[in-house]
């Protein structure tokens, strides 16, 4: 090794012991409310789907599928949503289905709701902007497997955890389409909401927001299916659902149980896609 | 005559080194030294002007000669850097630079409301919602709130369409959209940002007459920026002209078409048509400078073909024409052609000269009297038409004294 190198190898700066320390010291901290955090986390997920799988499978289903219909006023989209869920029933993967179900609408949830104020108010303060800009991308950027190990430090195996990677995974992308969509809103629109004498609040739910709910949408859309793509990770720390059967069948190399619960996905994510998806009028 | 809104010596300064570009202003640097030196642009500089209650004033001048900075700064949609804007808010006036917030806000919602170049209506919105918002900012309550649109909506015509969305609606009507925004917050005060300019020519026109209708009725004060002199001349009570940032003249549009403060000003009126200008009092010969005619006559022509007698009272104005006598009727267009042996046709004062030409043609090229009140105060002659759009300051064309309204 030439002298240099060796030189800034013998002084290693660090860094992983650094956050190993860091995260040592919150475990040590706060572990009792982390757990209870998680416990109740957990138990909430848990009885979600306990309660959705009360109902005959069949009988969700329908309903879902009356759910798409609400949404669009579309029949042949009911329909399709009803057979691809049949499909999935028809596999024997509903149990699994709704887990994950739960898991990806509560992951989007959160995130809409963390994301679209944090968006609005980056577009209104662009310092804030600035600031959040590096760490939305670190978010976005860091592997999912680097993050995995302290989540599951924190917060211990399950649901919680697997929601909180997804969460953290997600949550980058209604902040920015959030912030591009209220701050491309167009100067004539915000003036002509100022010239008679629009509050701030009014300006922002009655010029902004709507001008900005088709890109916020594509946020929504978005969280949806990148929440769905978390699910084999989110399976790895112990959040159940269909992650867990494409990890089985990674496991012990079943190509048909892989089929079935990537198929499962598929059309989970085609529904959920197709329910969301907003016609907007206009637009900019 | 009171005043709706008064600026003060307004400066609008764009950018962030106020002072220093200000400093430099005063100094008697020019827009473009100013913009060099510290990046600000100079929006508008030293400009003041009052608009009287129930009059349409226009803002005329090239793009980026301030007009829109400076009508901006009556809703304090631009900050103005010095100076003061006035504005009347039922007896008292309320300078915009430096009220309240609250002050503000009452002021944008029932005092000055603004129709846009581009519309300003929102996509996602009916035409109904559109017209409602200003009332729904204010907080007026649903059930009154529909009857004044479908009322606003009436008086534009649009009645039909008050469920569509603004963008299914033609250019021309959601301009109406936008103009009845404006008047279902009941304020007396209108902005108006070139509202036509994006409009095709024959809607333009045609906004331009429904606009005239309406303020017959509504009696607004309406501050209308524009960059076509036909239109300031067409729709003004008084016209403002502006070149980089500031005032050149202020007049009414006659004086403006007859009395142009410089180069620039002679620019724009070089390209207007006078006859939609000037009026027969412009044009004609003063009933004293008619040649006499023998005992009580006048001549109405130079060639002395017609002449009149000039009674003392109102009645029994006698006309000869080469000696025989002929009627003296009013014009009331459109008549069939006459040759030669017709009536001497009369006119008004205010009549436009294009009215006054046609006059003219119906009687073969003969003189027209031009009566006031029952007097006659003038004649016109082909003369004195020609003068008038060839040469029109050179002809001696008679300006009146400046009147507000
Ligand atoms: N918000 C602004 N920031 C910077 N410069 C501006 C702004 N608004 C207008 N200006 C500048 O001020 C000048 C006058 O503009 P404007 O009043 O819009 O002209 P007009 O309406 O007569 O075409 C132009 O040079 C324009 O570029
Ligand atoms: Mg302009």
């Amino acid at each position: 090794m030439d002298p240099i190198t060796e030189f800034m190898v013998d002084h290693r700066i660090p860094v992983g012991p650094w956050g190993m320390a860091f995260f040592d010291l919150i475990t040590d901290q706060f572990n009792s409310f982390l757990r209870l955090f998680s416990r109740s986390l957990n138990n909430f997920l848990a009885g979600l789907v306990d309660l959705f799988l009360l109902l005959p499978p069949v009988a969700l289903a329908l309903m879902i599928a009356g759910l798409a219909w609400y949404l669009q006023r579309s029949l042949r989209l009911a329909i399709g949503v009803a057979l691809g869920l049949f499909f999935i029933i028809n596999q024997s993967m509903w149990a699994q289905t709704v887990q994950t179900l739960v898991l990806v609408v509560t992951a989007a949830t959160a995130s809409m709701a963390i994301g679209i104020p944090l968006g609005i108010a980056a577009a209104h303060r662009p310092r804030l902007y600035r600031v959040m800009l590096p760490v939305l991308d670190l978010m976005q950027t860091l592997p999912t497997f680097v993050y995995l190990i302290p989540v599951l430090t924190l917060f211990g195996l399950g649901n919680a955890p697997g929601l909180i990677v997804t969460i953290i995974f997600v949550l980058p992308t209604p902040v920015r389409l959030t912030y591009l969509g209220i701050s491309s809103v167009p100067t004539s629109i915000i003036e002509a909401g100022q010239a008679f004498g629009a509050t701030r609040r009014q300006l922002l739910w009655k010029y902004e927001l709507p001008s900005a709910l088709p890109t916020i949408m594509v946020g929504l859309t978005q969280s949806i299916m990148l929440s769905l793509s978390m699910v084999v990770f989110a399976a790895l720390i112990g959040a159940g659902g269909l992650g867990t059967e494409i990890n089985r069948a990674l496991g012990s190399r079943r190509i048909d149980l892989g089929i079935e619960a990537g198929l499962a996905i598929v059309v989970l994510a085609i529904v959920l896609d197709r329910m969301v998806h907003v016609k907007t009028r206009g637009g900019k | 005559m009171t005043t709706a809104v008064e600026f003060r010596n307004v400066d609008i300064m764009f950018g962030a080194r106020q002072d220093q570009a200000l400093a430099m202003l005063d100094s008697g640097a020019s827009r473009d030294q100013i913009l060099q030196e510290t990046g600000n642009v100079l929006g508008c500089a030293g400009a003041s002007l009052s608009v009287q209650e129930g009059e349409i004033s226009v803002l005329m001048g090239l793009s980026g000669s301030g007009k829109s900075t400076l009508l901006r700064a009556v809703n304090r949609l631009n900050i103005v850097s010095r100076g003061e804007v006035l504005v009347r808010d039922g007896d008292r006036q309320v300078d915009i630079t430096s009220c309240d917030e609250v002050t503000l806000r009452r002021i944008r919602q029932h005092r000055v409301a603004m129709v846009f170049q581009q519309f300003g209506l929102l996509p996602w919105r009916t035409v109904e919602q559109n017209v409602g918002i200003p009332l729904e900012l204010a907080g007026v309550p649903e059930e009154q709130r529909r009857r004044r649109v479908a009322e606003q909506l009436r008086l534009v015509n649009l009645d039909q369409w008050a469920g569509k969305y603004a963008n299914e609606l033609s250019g021309g009507m959601q301009q109406r959209v936008g103009l009845a925004r404006a008047f279902v917050t009941e304020a007396p005060i209108l902005l108006m940002d070139e509202p036509f300019s994006a409009l095709d020519p024959l809607i333009r026109t045609k906004l331009q007459d429904e606009l005239l209708i309406l303020q017959e009725k509504l009696r607004k004060t309406i501050l209308f920026v524009s960059h076509d002199l036909e239109e300031a001349l067409k729709i003004g009570n008084h016209i403002t002209i502006m070149e980089s940032g500031r005032i050149v003249q202020t007049g009414t549009p006659e004086e403006i078409v007859l009395k142009p403060a410089n180069a620039y000003v002679r620019d724009f009126v070089a390209n207007v048509n006078p006859m939609s200008v000037l009026t027969a009092w412009n044009v004609m010969r003063d009933v004293r400078d008619l040649a006499a005619a023998g005992e009580g006559w006048v001549w109405l022509d130079r060639r002395r073909t017609t002449r009149l007698k000039l009674a003392s009272g109102a009645a029994g104005l006698e006309v000869e024409r080469d000696g025989k006598p002929v009627a003296l009727v009013p014009y009331a267009a459109p008549q069939s052609g006459h040759d030669g042996g017709g009536p001497v046709f009369t006119i008004p004062v205010t009549m436009p000269l294009k009215a006054a030409m046609e006059a003219m043609q119906h009687s073969a090229a003969g003189p027209i009297a031009v009566l006031d009140g029952g007097r006659v105060v003038g004649a016109i002659g082909v003369r004195d038409v020609l003068g008038a759009i060839l040469g029109r300051e050179a002809s001696g064309v008679r300006v009146s004294p400046s009147t507000p309204n």
